[in-house]
């Protein structure tokens, strides 16, 4: 990993179109806590919390990446941002209209501008539908075309995705992993949406295929200037498609930042541990590349540390990391970050790249 | 690696082939190769490529029907496992090769204690009594850095984690000393950080152990990582095998330079594009009559659409099954 921290190579990319364009999407303080009940009566005992105030913006036409390792909680909030959960608090604009306050006429008036794809287009997908069935049923539901003006629009989307139009009577199951993702992508795009969560969209498939999906969804994207929250446990991959990355641990948004500047000089410590475990494609680089190992596991999301939830396994840990809550700031335009290590604003080259990173007991030298 | 070590373990020529409804799939055609004492064995490749299949077909863990190894010779320790019986099998299996499976939750028992299960093996396979048994298994648990052992052998499996299971997978594969580690995807359904404590710990016991280890996976990343030699397989055949670094710097098979290419990093240059590989992975109706890579290559003639290439020298120990000569930018001849 790259130990080059330069304040300076972390500008904000192109500032004038940037600040130019606003947010699609904000969302702020959101919380989703899955109660824990116990006994015959099912009282309440306790709360999961997998998405624990987590605030930030989308903005028009580009792609928010949203990594984090299983658990921690951003398929929630994916769900959470649709309203396919009822959160438990905070707040969620699409384009200045808070989605989460709408009345149940007003939300499926906003669902043609807010969809998805899921993770497993197996089990995303009716096994008794045809392809045209499944592409055509956002279209039943939510416009008045006749029956000429769907079958057209359905050609038109699987023409959009790569489909062959022959192909429109059969089933999923006679499609291959990555042509079946590619018919959630075109019932996705059925309603012209304005954004779309992509959760795990590749997750289930082979390399060579991954690479097909993703150029399919930047293109899409460069055509019809869609938003994109990526979701996504591949890191190469999200440094791929994204704009800008959001890192998740336990729930919380722990950094957030200009791809380049992410993973060119990650701050958190949570970060640069999970960049430094990706191994690399190349066996010279891999045979000297220093290596940041967690010890432990994560924390359950019902019973997180105090403090901050990352203060178990922080190869950097200090005595207020157990006690007090870091919050999100701002330390440079653009890069927000959770961590006591940055409380002093002049910290930031040290802790990032200096000496706190290579210590001793936390870094192994690959043999 | 020197050559004129006698292997460890040797595959001839072996076919597997499974009965369907649909008719047959020929899921591996006429693998052959060597696993040296002591090597970590990478094979790549992508679902259904047939490296699971390779692997599961060797130790007859294929259950028949619908499976069929059809022809072949696998030799380990003098014995060809393909014809030695059942219960010479029922040996190798417990004391000689270990296997440790993709998804720990699915392949440890639910209703047994960690400590049963590795106790198991020991007594059955070492002819430990129970006590020594309960020793053994501690200081195996203890091996693959489980905290607290003694104490942890009472528990079930559902209370570990993900990684932690991994973990005890790995000492339940290794607890009769085995020669031979056959490791499917181990850490595929692990998180990226427990990943790299689980490839930090197989580097430890490789060392300490010095055992062979054949490593499926995948993730070009783990096998630049871990990988002494690499096996490439594409439609139920190896395509190219190599030493790692080798394979990396001067891949000679069309699906293998693809593969590197379709791989984004997240350290060095950001590709615009990602590169892709054009088409699907083939289905196995019939034993192949040409190339199964030709119809997605960017190098294909007429000669790999109707002549199967064998694996041709490429380099010191590297092979590739491929008519085009990489060096020379041409046909190879004859």
């Amino acid at each position: 990993m790259a130990d080059t921290a330069l304040p300076q190579a972390v500008t904000p990319q192109a500032t004038a179109p940037e600040a130019a364009r606003k947010p699609l999407i904000e969302v702020r303080g959101l919380r989703m806590y899955f109660p824990i009940t116990a006994g015959v009566l099912r009282r309440r005992v306790g709360d999961v919390k997998a998405v624990d105030d987590v605030s930030f913006d989308i903005l028009q036409g580009e792609t928010l990446g949203l990594v984090g390792e299983s658990g921690c909680g951003k398929s929630t909030c994916g769900r959470a941002i649709l309203r396919l959960y009822e959160p438990t608090a905070g707040s969620v604009r699409l384009d200045g209209e808070d989605v989460l306050a709408a009345s149940p006429d007003r939300l499926r008036k906003l669902r043609p501008a807010m969809q998805m794809v899921f993770q497993d287009p197996q089990a995303s997908l009716n096994p008794r539908m045809t392809v045209a069935a499944i592409i055509g049923e956002p279209l039943e539901e939510h416009t008045r075309l006749t029956r000429g003006e769907k079958l057209a629009r359905i050609y038109e989307l699987m023409d959009q995705v790569g489909l062959n139009r022959d192909f429109a009577n059969r089933y999923p199951h006679e499609f291959s992993g990555g042509q079946r993702q590619r018919i959630g992508i075109a019932r996705a795009l059925a309603l012209n949406p304005r954004f779309i969560v992509c959760d795990e969209p590749i997750a289930a498939l082979d390399v060579s295929i991954q690479a097909q999906v993703v150029n399919l969804l930047e293109e899409l994207q460069d055509r019809l200037g869609l938003t994109y929250l990526f979701i996504s446990h591949d890191l190469s991959m999200v440094r791929h498609i994204a704009d800008r990355v959001a890192v998740m641990y336990l729930g919380r948004i722990i950094e957030l930042a200009p791809r380049e500047a992410l993973y060119g000089a990650p701050l958190h410590p949570y970060t640069q541990a999970l960049l430094s475990a990706v191994p690399e494609p190349d066996p010279a680089l891999e045979a000297h590349r220093r290596r940041i190992i967690l010890t432990g596991d994560v924390p359950s999301p019902a019973n997180p540390p105090p403090g901050c939830n990352f203060c178990t396994r922080c190869p950097k840990v200090m005595p207020v990391c157990r006690t007090v809550e870091p919050d999100l700031r701002e330390l440079e335009p653009g890069r927000f970050v959770a961590c006591h290590l940055y409380n002093q604003t002049a910290g930031i080259t040290a802790a990032a790249g200096g000496s706190p990173g290579t210590d001793a007991a936390s870094i192994q030298q690959g043999e | 690696m020197p050559d004129g070590v006698a292997p460890v373990l040797s595959v001839r020529g072996l076919k597997t082939v499974f009965r369907t409804r649909g008719g047959e799939v020929h899921a591996v055609n006429s693998v052959s190769f060597d696993l040296r004492p002591g090597e970590l064995l990478g094979v790549v490749g992508e679902s259904g490529s047939g490296k699971s299949v390779t692997m599961m077909s060797l130790i007859g863990l294929l259950p028949s029907p619908p499976a069929d190894v059809r022809a072949g010779q696998v030799l380990f320790d003098g014995a060809d496992l393909l014809t030695c019986g059942a219960d010479h099998l029922r040996g190798v299996r417990g004391a000689g090769i270990g296997f440790i499976f993709q998804d720990p939750m699915t392949s440890l028992n639910p209703v047994f204690t960690v400590g049963y299960q590795l106790r198991e093996p020991l007594m059955t396979h070492m002819g430990l009594t129970r006590a020594q048994a309960q020793v053994r298994a501690a200081e195996l648990l203890d091996l693959v850095g489980i905290p607290d052992a003694a104490r942890r052998l009472k528990d079930y499996p559902h209370q570990f984690s993900g990684g932690m299971r991994q973990r005890v997978m790995i000492a339940i594969a290794l607890a009769c000393d085995p020669k031979v580690l056959i490791a499917d995807e181990p850490t595929t359904a692990l998180d990226v950080t427990i990943q790299a404590q689980i490839l930090e710990l197989v580097r430890d016991l490789r060392h300490k152990l010095g055992m062979a280890i054949i490593w499926i996976t995948h993730d070009l990343g783990v096998i630049a990582g871990i990988a002494d030699r690499v096996m490439v397989m594409y439609g139920g055949q190896i395509v190219e095998q190599a030493p790692v670094q080798d394979l990396f710097t001067r891949p000679r098979h069309p699906y293998t330079r693809a593969l590197l290419k379709t791989v984004p990093s997240v350290r060095g240059a950001r590709a615009e594009k990602l590169s892709v590989i054009e088409g699907q992975p083939p289905i196995l109706r019939a034993a192949p009559a040409a190339c199964a890579f030709a119809n997605r290559c960017p190098q294909a003639f007429a000669r790999c659409c109707v002549q199967n290439p064998p694996l041709y020298p490429a380099g010191p120990g590297h092979d590739a099954a491929c008519f085009w000569d990489f060096d020379k930018d041409a046909p190879k001849d004859g």
